[in-house]
């Protein structure tokens, strides 16, 4: 089934879908009045507190917990050994516990937990635990953990060592397109741990009723992810587990694995019978991690003498930490996202990821295509400087057409990522400034593309659609749409209404989103890789164009004209070829539900099956990807080594934009998150220990140091995207960061490999530059010049 | 011990039960029932628990609810009047200033502080005044924005009188 044979072309223009419509939460959100979990109240509340683990890596001895049950105030104290079977996110690899179950793996590891009256009554029951450790070797580096060990941290890990995960493609023949090049680049760089800093601290609100069921408020994006593995851990049945989300302070991943304690959460309430809550602090936000890994890549770029590549090598090593979380996704994403939007006839991939002693790592913001896209980027501009080539010209003669398909069998259908980058050249004034601003000034360019939702659902047996929609109309025409889809601030709520509305012809106000409660939400499958416009809008506009043919039958009825004639539109269904003539929609609805009481539908997306037949073939294939390519322009203080960035260029193809505006601020704040990751931001560890668990140590982009952004919407529709939609929310990270990068070199002649390039980083390149070569200069202009604005000679292959 | 501290919140006397040791953010979100203002670190650092004490913006996570005694406090849950939204929330929602919403609510405060005391700011001084407010989703374009019209509206019409004029 194509999803585009479904839509039928508007006869009038889009009403909702394009327009700029502020979030439909907005108004809760300005006035405070929206409830995040922290927010709830319950009678009767306990506080449930964890007690962290203080070792890196530790055999657990003896845990004596009977000192703290006899505490005044304290409910119950939990073991890891009263649940211990294993979950995590990806059903292959299970090796997260609710507690620490014999050993602990990272400094700040949950190993007691326990339930009271208040926060200080916990405290004063941790103080009468008392926990024996038995130190055990510390694993704190990836490229240890590669090789033999005394000890596995887990003993699922690959042979005698620690690796958690190793993959091996190798597509065409890269030796020998090596061989053949004409030119030929190899870059490595290294790439600290980063985390997502979203700014609501984990939350999880559990209440086990007397008739045996339990109810679980969580921050997560994955509602039916944590609903499976509370199924799991606490041997429930999941028809007697509730999962509701509440409003969610951002995510952008780092709510989107089932955590250890959600299940501690809940296992607190059973046990006592009262509601628990528990509310991490700042720091238990960053030893929980699961953000970017930690990384080390190599990137070898080859090209013939017309400057068309011809081989992709590449390498990388993750420090995964104590956990798998997403981690073989991971490892897959680091390679097979290195090609797009260019075509290789050949590629090399050897990636592998490490257990280590640090907190998890996991899926962050542009998960698994951010550090790889950073080498691949810088690589092409070294190749065209090699070659005497301006970047833009050579980044034009090796892009992937659209509708074509991969050497690693991706399917590729729209793709603007030539319109992105001629837009971004055009604007920027790149022909004026390359290579050609004065010494500390600089700019640069980098593309990228990212997928718009995972092609493979993360369980995939028994085959259900990745996202079901409901809508239930009520007596007096209000709209309410039943959805599992997270809204984690990204705005799917408002996508959700205004696909519904734009479907139905009616206003916003007559749209409730009830999202997300499972006891009436049919199932979608979370808010991760960037799929929910995607595949939330297909399945919310087939419900609405099975509630509109119900309608327009009823109206059809009601008017005598046929069913074709009729049109959805201004909360009415009319003819179309004489719109006086007509219905309200509420007369609509009233005849529809004539001896029913009801009316209601539903709609569903599941994606084609796609990818080849090869091991790990799955891994980045997606209905749909997003392209871009922005310019950034930057200036660099010499005597400081301070980067500003001035002005960000985003030319972005995210098909249509269903609301331009949220697709803007998903850009802004990309740009945000990527320079912080490029500039600023690092976790710090000495050994296993994290230095800067904070929000003052810990450093995101300041708003005196945001770059002007404009953003260049070039995209066309999509086939298969709701109403040509592609994704928006991650991709726009990725460029910004190489963009950055390649513009740093131009204003400095300087290659940064080893991120964040923090100001004293700069001090030390440029000194040594100056040692080395007697002077600071720019790099030498190239031979090729791109064309004057908007046209290439260089055809698409 | 717990103390009974009294203060005049959003114009409203109010009152409650403190340990010496209570922040603030925790008398306002749990003795109060004021959970507009949010908690994102405990520790200074990310502003999203800011209020205004006597007209001066604090975070609320600094400031002991002892030592907000007999003060003036003004929350987010007082900026609407009779039902309609306050210059600045009008503008954060119109200009798609937020995206979560986590930190919303002390993001307005800080800007109302700035717009009581300067109320034409230029955009570098509208920056800084928010610099004490991390915020991870909107990259604060939008903010800027938003406090940008919030002040140019408020500047063709009279403000609406603060919580203190009219409380």
């Amino acid at each position: 089934m194509t999803p585009a044979a479904s839509g039928e072309a508007p006869a009038v223009p889009h009403r909702l879908i394009g327009a700029r419509v502020p979030l439909v939460d907005a108004s809760l959100k300005v006035t405070g009045r929206a409830e995040y979990t922290d927010d709830l109240r319950r009678p009767n509340l306990l506080v449930g507190r964890i007690l962290k683990s203080v070792h890196p890596h530790a055999r657990i001895r003896k845990i004596d917990v009977t000192e703290a049950r006899k505490v005044p105030g304290v409910a119950a104290v939990l073991t890891g050994d009263r649940y211990p079977r294993t979950f995590g996110v990806l059903p292959m690899t299970h090796d997260e516990t609710a507690l620490a179950v014999d050993r602990v793996r990272y400094i700040g590891e949950g190993v007691v937990a326990v339930a009271a009256v208040d926060e200080e009554t916990c405290e004063r029951a941790f103080a009468r635990i008392r926990v024996e450790y038995e130190p055990l070797p510390v694993y704190d580096d990836p490229k240890v953990s590669r090789n033999p060990v005394a000890v596995k941290i887990h003993e699922r890990a690959l042979r005698d060592t620690n690796l958690q995960k190793e993959v091996f493609q190798h597509f065409g023949d890269l030796p020998g397109a090596w061989r053949a090049a004409a030119h030929s680049v190899r870059v490595s760089a290294r790439y600290a741990g980063v985390t997502h800093a979203f700014t609501e601290p984990h939350a999880v609100l559990a209440e086990y009723s007397p008739d045996g069921r339990l109810t679980v408020w969580s921050a997560t994006q994955v509602p039916h992810y944590l609903h499976r593995a509370l199924s799991e851990v606490l041997d429930l049945p999941m028809h007697r587990i509730r999962v509701i989300k509440p409003e969610v302070g951002g995510g952008f991943g780092g709510k989107s694995d089932p955590f250890p304690h959600e299940i501690a959460c809940a296992a607190l309430a059973m046990e006592t019978g009262r509601p628990v809550k528990i509310v991490f602090d700042r720091d238990d936000v960053f030893y929980t991690n699961h953000g970017r890994h930690p990384t080390w890549n190599t990137v070898g770029i080859a090209a013939d003498a017309l400057g068309r590549f011809t081989a992709l090598d590449v390498e990388a090593l993750l420090d995964g930490g104590a956990w798998s979380s997403f981690g073989t996704v991971t490892t897959y994403y680091n390679g097979v996202l290195a090609m797009g939007p260019y075509q290789f006839p050949n590629f090399r991939y050897h990636g592998a990821r490490a257990y280590t002693n640090h907190p998890p790592s996991g899926a962050m913001r542009a998960h698994g295509g951010t550090n790889i896209r950073y080498s691949v980027e810088v690589a092409v501009d070294m190749l065209a400087e090699e070659m005497g080539w301006d970047p833009t010209e050579l980044r034009l003669r090796n892009f992937l057409p659209p509708h074509s398909t991969t050497v690693n069998e991706f399917r590729i259908t729209s793709n603007s990522v030539r319109q992105c980058l001629l837009a971004a050249r055009e604007r920027s004034g790149w022909r004026e400034k390359f290579r050609a601003l004065p010494y500390g000034q600089g700019i640069g360019i980098a593309c990228g593309f990212y997928i718009s939702g995972s092609n493979s659902p993360i369980h995939f047996t028994p085959k259900f659609p990745q996202c079901t929609v409901h809508l239930k109309v009520d007596m007096d025409g209000g709209v309410t749409v039943h959805c599992g889809a997270a809204d984690i601030g990204q705005g799917s709520k408002t996508i959700l209404a205004q696909v519904v509305g734009e479907v139905l012809g009616i206003p916003l106000d007559r749209i409730r989103i009830a999202a997300v409660d499972s006891d009436t939400a049919p199932i979608d499958i979370g808010s991760y890789s960037s799929r929910v416009t995607f595949m939330m809008g297909n399945a919310a506009k087939r419900a609405a164009e099975d509630l509109r043919r119900q309608l327009v039958q009823a109206a059809s009825d009601l008017t005598g004209y046929a069913r074709e004639s009729l049109e959805c539109g201004g909360d009415r269904i009319y003819v179309r070829h004489r719109p006086q003539v007509g219905v309200s929609f509420l007369e609509a609805v009233h005849r529809a539900m004539e001896h029913t009481g009801a009316l209601h539908a539903s709609g569903s997306y599941e994606s084609a099956p796609m990818g080849g037949t090869f091991k790990g073939a799955r891994a980045g294939t997606a209905p749909a990807y997003s392209f871009s390519a922005y310019a950034a322009e930057v200036e660099v203080d010499v005597e400081t080594g301070f980067v500003r960035v001035r002005k960000v260029w985003a030319g972005f193809d995210c098909g249509r934009p269903l609301n331009p505006q949220s697709v803007e601020g998903q850009i802004e704040g990309s740009i945000h998150m990527g320079l912080g990751q490029l500039l600023s931001e690092s976790l710090n560890y000495r050994g296993p220990r994290l230095m800067n668990p904070s929000l003052l140590d810990y450093k995101i982009v300041m708003p005196q140091d945001m770059p002007e952004v404009e953003c260049l919407l070039v995209g066309e529709d999509d086939p298969e995207g709701p109403f040509g939609a592609k994704e928006a929310g991650e991709g726009p990270l990725i460029p910004v960061l190489p963009a950055v990068g390649n513009a740093l070199y131009d204003a400095l002649g300087v290659r940064f490999l080893d991120l964040p390039i923090t100001p004293d980083k700069v001090l030390r390149a440029l000194e040594e530059k100056e040692r080395r070569e007697g002077r600071l200069s720019k790099p030498a202009p190239p031979a090729v010049m791109p064309v004057p604005a908007g046209g290439t000679d260089h055809a698409p292959r | 011990m717990k103390r009974k501290v009294s203060l005049r919140v959003n114009g409203e006397e109010r009152e409650g039960w403190a340990e010496d040791r209570m922040l603030l953010v925790h008398f306002l979100r749990d003795e109060l029932n004021l959970t507009g203002t949010h908690i994102g670190c405990d520790t200074g650092h990310c502003g999203a628990c800011t209020v205004l004490l006597d007209g001066k913006s604090v975070k609320s996570c600094m400031v002991l609810a002892v030592q907000a005694q007999g003060r003036k406090v003004e929350t987010i849950e007082g900026l609407e009047r009779e039902g309609k939204l306050h210059p600045l929330q009008e503008a954060f929602r119109e200009h798609h200033g937020l995206q979560c919403g986590y930190c919303t609510p002390g993001m307005i405060l800080s800007s109302l502080y700035l717009l009581r005391h300067n109320p034409s700011p230029s955009e570098e001084e509208i920056r800084r005044a928010i610099s004490g407010n991390l915020c991870r989703c909107t990259g604060y374009v939008n903010i800027v924005k938003a406090v940008r019209a919030a002040s140019e509206r408020m500047a063709t019409r009279v403000e609406a009188p603060s919580t203190e004029e009219t409380g």
